[in-house]
């Protein structure tokens, strides 16, 4: 069994679906903070079989919850304070990101204009589909 | 400010008071030839269209008003390099409004974004081109005295047609609208637009001869139907008659139907249909200008009294 020491103020990103955790790490940034960072991969679960966790030890107000909606909105975010916990966050697929990912459509304006950012916006909650807010593509892959 | 992207940015509404407007221009145009005195277009145009770009010019010297612009990229500084965002504020300094072309989906977008004036998307890829929804929209309503309790014939390319899923997107917002689309199973409507129809629960078939449908219709749309579109030769040899209108196919027509086509045209209507009364695919392009003399009235905020 491996143990992970408790976090005084941070994040528990639990429930993350298995091996994906790298992938939020990087869409948080996590690699340009210096901060503590606990990647645990593959941890058993009762609900999920296998789940990945993600433990940061930041300022509970660096965090782009917004990006980690987008990915995946099933994850249940703990916010710590004092080594406990002291609120579940629940995730809404945000309206509008930003710069998370790339319009695919070659056609798009954005495949050429300098420094356009990359803007997608939820065009339908229910179906969890988001649209280049440009050339309106439909961007339907999940994250890697 | 005020800029059109999509046909949908208007509301019913709205619309209504820019056809009002535009019904208006075409009984008084003495009553409008100074409204824009001392403004000036800019038709930002990045690749050629030479109909788009000739009715804005019209509509703005029809108003009084004066035009300047490029018609291609290669004369514009796009050639060197420039973006679209710093296009525009330049724009922005020379004329009161822009009307934009550009092959890229979204580039006008962009330009509104950065821009001190209106900004008209008049074409951006194969994605919007609203005025020309306007201008069927305000041919059909101006020719049938109403936009609704219609069954509309879309006939040709459905698949790729930027004009068709425009229009259908517009028409979907007023009530009783049956669509019969009229294409060869290769260039079938996208099934975002007849999932959409489902969810809304309005009525549409898909048919693919014109021969079959033409009696029930109200209005007919007509598209080209291009060779390349098919993955092969005997298909194409095959099918293109369906979707040639000529005068034999017209006699099966209701009396009163329309035929509308954003043209150019190439042989998917025989010129023999030309001088028939239900013919109006000419009449359109007046109603073009017209349309778009009451937008750059409407984004411009001028009134005349």
């Amino acid at each position: 069994m491996l143990n992970v020491g408790k976090i005084e103020e941070g994040f528990v990103l639990d429930h993350i679906g298995a091996g994906k955790s790298l992938s939020i790490y990087h869409h948080l940034q996590l690699d340009k903070l210096d901060c503590t960072v606990a990647i645990i991969k593959n941890a058993k679960s009762n609900k999920m079989g296998k789940k990945d966790i993600l433990k940061v030890e930041c300022d509970i107000n660096t965090l782009d919850l917004d990006v980690l909606a987008f990915i995946d909105h099933n994850i249940t975010v703990n916010v710590i304070k004092d080594g406990e916990i002291v609120a579940k966050k629940e995730l809404v697929l945000p309206k509008e990101i930003k710069n998370v990912i790339k319009c695919k459509n070659p056609r798009c304006i954005t495949s050429i204009e300098q420094e356009l950012p990359h803007i997608f916006v939820l065009a339908d909650e229910e179906k969890e589909i988001y649209r280049c807010k440009y050339c309106e593509e439909k961007y339907d892959e999940r994250l890697e | 400010m005020r800029h059109l992207m999509n046909p949908l940015d208007f509301t019913v509404e709205e619309l209504d008071s820019l056809f009002d407007l535009a019904n208006d221009i075409e009984k008084n145009p003495a009553k409008y030839a100074h409204a824009c005195e001392g403004k000036k277009l800019a038709t930002c145009f990045y690749e050629p269209s030479t109909h788009t770009r000739l009715s804005f010019e019209s509509a703005m010297l029809s108003l009084g008003g004066q035009v300047l612009g490029f018609s291609d990229a290669g004369s514009s500084s796009a050639s060197k390099g420039e973006s679209v965002s710093d296009t525009i504020r330049v724009i922005s300094c020379f004329a009161d409004i822009c009307a934009m072309r550009h092959p890229k989906e979204g580039a006008p977008m962009v330009a509104a974004e950065k821009s001190s004036i209106p900004v008209i998307n008049a074409g951006d890829g194969g994605h919007q081109h609203p005025t020309q929804t306007l201008t069927d929209l305000l041919t059909i309503r101006s020719l049938k005295g109403q936009l609704g309790n219609f069954t509309v014939g879309l006939c040709g390319d459905l698949k790729f047609g930027r004009t068709v899923h425009s229009l259908i997107n517009a028409l979907v917002r007023y009530p009783n609208i049956h669509f019969i689309f009229i294409s060869p199973p290769e260039l079938r409507v996208p099934d975002y637009i007849t999932d959409m129809l489902q969810e809304r629960n309005i009525s549409y078939e898909e048919v693919i001869r014109l021969e079959d449908c033409i009696s029930k219709l109200d209005l007919l749309y007509m598209t080209r139907v291009q060779r390349e579109r098919f993955f092969n030769e005997e298909d194409y040899v095959r099918l293109k008659d369906f979707y040639i209108l000529n005068k034999a196919k017209m006699e099966l027509a209701k009396d009163n139907m329309l035929i509308l086509h954003p043209l150019p045209r190439v042989n998917e209507i025989s010129v023999e249909v030309d001088d028939d009364p239900r013919a109006v695919y000419f009449k359109q392009v007046q109603y073009g200008v017209y349309v778009r003399m009451a937008l750059i009235l409407t984004l411009l905020g001028i009134t005349c009294e």
